[in-house]
């Protein structure tokens, strides 16, 4: 392994859930306020996931008090302290990026189910 | 003890501040361990001075005979690249001491000098900055350095002008870098911002002289 990638590998989180466009997630972020620090949590729908390894992150949108809100993450920030995965969604694209012109009913997406979900949690851990 | 090193650019990558989460751009630094090679003093070259040696030659025959016989006689192996660094005092520095990353710490300012990367033959925008003029609008100037210079006097142009010509592969110097950390294991030196020169690069690490306040 090269230098840079050992160097990248140190700084990644190992404990992550496996993220997938889709999945409803809950990010837990760390708001720091002067010398305060807090934990706020941002719901919403992963709608896309860009980049590798260290430089990986991911766009988390939701609907707060009727205006769209999108976040984006450093996947390995410290700033993330945890993502917890509600459910995962069955879509067909890696972005989904429609979902912006979508409001209401029509911006929903369905659960996949209990089996495929376990399928989906097992399988992308090895790769990453 | 010396203030300047030599080491080798390995590349560019991102690390997280741990407190706040913020990510700063690093370049990934191999330096040394570097071993003196030959030290010059007042008394005899006129100048005090150590020669580093850095990157060790392990493969046979590879040398020049004139730095064969070099290292024979200071009793040091082959090294690929020697530099001079001046210091203030020898007494106390042989051939063959060896100096490690540890040189620095976390939380220095270091200057970098290096070999920039080659442009080639560049135009006056590319090299000079120059702005050029408008793409469209029928302007039929698109790239062109434009007037340089007056008319019958002076006659000349002024020195300096800038004009088209070879860019790059030039002697760059990038000061106050800050050191994000050290690893000694892997003789690995992290500084914040970038550093001249393509990966593989031959680099020069000095510290930066404690100002007065």
């Amino acid at each position: 392994m090269n230098i840079i990638e050992s160097l990248e590998t140190r700084e990644l989180k190992k404990d992550l859930p496996v993220l997938r466009p889709g999945a409803t997630v809950r990010v837990h972020v760390r708001i720091i306020e002067g010398k305060k620090e807090r934990i706020q949590v941002f719901e919403g729908m992963v709608i896309g996931i860009q980049g590798t390894r260290l430089r990986e992150s991911f766009t988390v949108r939701k609907i707060s008090n009727g205006v769209g809100v999108e976040r984006t993450f450093p996947l390995h920030s410290p700033i993330v302290e945890r993502i917890e995965v509600v459910q995962y969604g069955k879509v067909r694209r890696a972005k989904l990026n429609y979902l912006r012109d979508l409001s209401g009913k029509a911006a929903r997406i369905s659960a996949v189910s209990r089996e495929q979900r376990a399928k989906l949690e097992k399988g992308n851990n090895a790769s990453r | 003890m010396l203030t300047e090193l030599i080491g080798r650019k390995i590349g560019m990558t991102q690390i997280f501040e741990k407190e706040e989460g913020r990510l700063t751009p690093v370049t990934v630094v191999q330096v040394g361990p570097c071993r003196i090679v030959q030290v010059k003093s007042l008394d005899k070259e006129g100048y005090n001075a150590v020669q580093l040696g850095f990157d060790e030659e392990k493969k046979k025959n590879r040398a020049k005979k004139a730095l064969v016989g070099h290292s024979k006689k200071h009793g040091v192996p082959q090294f690929r690249h020697l530099n001079e660094v001046r210091v203030d005092d020898v007494t106390e520095l042989t051939s063959g001491m060896e100096f490690t990353v540890e040189t620095f710490a976390v939380g220095d300012k270091v200057h970098v000098t290096g070999v920039s990367k080659g442009k080639g033959f560049a135009g006056v925008m590319k090299r000079h900055g120059f702005g050029g003029g408008p793409k469209t609008h029928g302007s039929r100037f698109h790239r062109a350095p434009g007037s340089i210079g007056q008319c019958v006097f002076p006659g000349k142009i002024i020195k300096g002008r800038g004009m088209p010509g070879h860019m790059g592969s030039d002697r760059v110097t990038v000061k106050n870098l800050q050191v994000v950390e050290v690893i000694p294991d892997q003789n690995l030196l992290l500084l914040k911002g970038a550093v001249p020169g393509a990966k593989n690069g031959i680099l020069r690490i000095r510290k930066k002289k404690e100002t007065k306040k």
